[in-house]
């Protein structure tokens, strides 16, 4: 069954070009490739299912229907959306700097590219697997605050600077909360590579095996998250009601839709980086001791945990954005400067006690 | 392969740090050394040394350009040029250039690479890092590593300071 595994089926495929093309540099490159439409096609249906969901979620929460109209359940809404969206005219803008500008979402873009690279989705289902791996994920996915700010200065509007040098401040600042909470698991875990860590849950979760430093460091990793991917009640770059749209306000047509789609695609490697590290990845829920309960739930394959485990992050992510009332800037940065990083570094002190004193599962 | 990833990488390198020294936007200049940063960074990864290249995203291409962006994003506006400096300046900064390049060249060619070459070793592991940092007997770092600690303790406090001056 290679829902199971995709070792089998990686290789099978690798030994096909192999016969076909020779082992080599033609090789390699199909594989490049082949990996590249893989995100790439995975990037484009989840933006659009995570579009219909946050419509849906957003519209339960407010006490409405949601898209209704176009397709069951209003579920065609987005993809007709999208072909709008990609038939709009780019707007050149006067006076902006025009390199600057066209570069910004690309940056933008690329950066979760890169970080949803390493994230192990199944057994045998990842792309990089380095022994850094928590490492790596949380210094490229540092590098999308980048296209933020050139996208606000380059767009010579007072909107987008003022929503660029917000989010700026704010990537800057919540990546510490971020990068220490999952330290705190690292400690737990003896290792930074995913694969590593996943396989060290096979038991239990590091959410149960590290009980309440690793809880503390969870919640802390959501809040930071939600604000990595610049989401309500986070949203001061984008602020609506001051600053009519943040650092995109000048963006139409694709140049917009990749802007988009990149916030949901942050959305979902936060939650996949949480369901990697603090809930097991792909591994089953399992109790130790209960056989038959462990045994039935290996019935539902890997892949399928992940999915379920990362989209009920990303719905939780969603209820945040659609219940709190936006920040404002001066409260955002006393949340993580006074509250979030102390008590982060004093849960990393506890969590290195526990694994020391062995008062973990 | 890894010669065809070498070359691009140390082509956008090269063009890229031109490009910094010669753009006229500063902001522009900004962009270009970050390109420049990350892909150091992908040289580091086709050298399997995994943890350098992770440094290197997050403190350069993740901290330091931020920074230059940020202060650039507060200070400038958008239509200043810099002014392309007169001959009488830019003519002995570019023999000053060219000298220093070959001087620099000139020693790399001389320096024998070939004879020096080692095996590919396995790219050193996380823990020996932590392990190095925190060891107080031979080879170990740890002096040197909490030196540096409150050599940024008192940065960090200073910038408190100069940033509360006005404040009184």
């Amino acid at each position: 069954m290679f829902l199971y595994d995709f070792t089998e089926l990686t290789s099978t495929i690798h030994a096909g070009l192999e016969t076909t093309f020779g082992e080599g540099l033609l090789t390699t490159t199909i594989e490049f490739v082949i990996a590249g439409i893989v995100y790439l096609l995975f990037f484009a249906v989840f933006g659009l299912f995570a579009v219909y969901l946050e419509r849906k979620v957003c519209a339960i929460i407010q006490n409405r229907v949601g898209p209704n109209r176009v397709g069951p359940y209003g579920l065609v809404q987005t993809i007709a959306d999208f072909v709008k969206l990609l038939m709009k005219e780019l707007i050149p803008i006067n006076n902006s700097d025009r390199f600057l500008f066209n570069l910004a979402p690309f940056i933008v873009i690329t950066a979760t590219f890169l970080a949803i690279g390493a994230i192990p989705f199944a057994p045998g289902l990842q792309m990089l697997d380095f022994d850094i791996g928590i490492l790596y994920v949380t210094a490229v996915s540092s590098l999308g605050v980048l296209g933020i700010l050139l996208a606000g200065w380059s767009s010579n509007n007072k909107y987008s600077l003022i929503g660029a040098m917000r989010s700026g401040a704010q990537i800057v600042s919540y990546e510490l909360s971020a990068g220490l909470s999952l330290m705190t698991i690292i400690v737990l875990a003896g290792t930074m590579q995913f694969s590593q860590v996943v396989a060290g849950q096979a038991d239990l979760w590091f959410i149960f095996k590290g009980h309440i430093p690793a809880i503390i460091a969870f919640i802390i990793f959501m809040i930071a998250g939600t604000a990595e991917t610049n989401r309500g009640p986070f949203d001061l770059a984008e602020a609506e009601s001051e600053l009519t749209a943040g650092f995109h306000t000048e963006y139409s047509g694709i140049k917009f839709a990749l802007f988009y789609l990149s916030e949901y695609i942050n959305m979902f490697i936060i939650a996949a980086i949480g369901t990697t590290v603090f809930l097991g990845g792909w591994q089953p829920f399992q109790i130790p001791g209960l056989e038959t309960f462990n045994h039935i739930m290996w019935y539902c394959p890997p892949v399928l945990w992940f999915f379920l485990k990362a989209f009920a992050l990303i719905i939780i992510m969603m209820w945040f954005k659609w219940t709190f009332p936006r920040l404002r800037i001066d409260q955002l940065l006393k949340l993580e400067w006074k509250y979030l990083l102390p008590i982060n570094l004093i849960n990393l002190i506890l969590m290195a006690t526990c694994v020391l004193l062995g008062w973990h599962f | 392969m890894n010669v065809i990833m070498f070359y691009i990488l140390a082509a956008v390198i090269l063009v890229c740090s031109v490009l910094t020294v010669t753009s006229r936007k500063i902001l522009r200049a900004a962009t270009y050394l970050m390109f420049v940063l990350i892909a150091t960074a992908g040289l580091y990864f086709l050298l399997q040394v995994n943890f350098l290249a992770a440094v290197q995203l997050m403190v350069y291409a993740g901290g330091i350009v931020v920074l230059i962006i940020f202060s650039v994003l507060l200070t400038s506006h958008i239509e200043h040029q810099f002014e392309l400096a007169a001959p009488s300046k830019s003519i002995p900064a570019a023999l000053a250039a060219i000298a220093g390049a070959a001087i620099c060249i000139a020693s790399i060619l001389q320096f024998d690479f070939t004879s020096r070459l080692a095996e590919q070793t396995t790219s050193p592991d996380i823990r020996q890092f932590g392990h190095a940092f925190l060891n107080y007997g031979d080879g170990g770092y740890v002096l040197p590593f909490e030196v540096i600690s409150i050599l940024l303790l008192a940065a960090m406090v200073a910038a408190i300071m100069i940033a509360k001056k006005n404040k009184q």
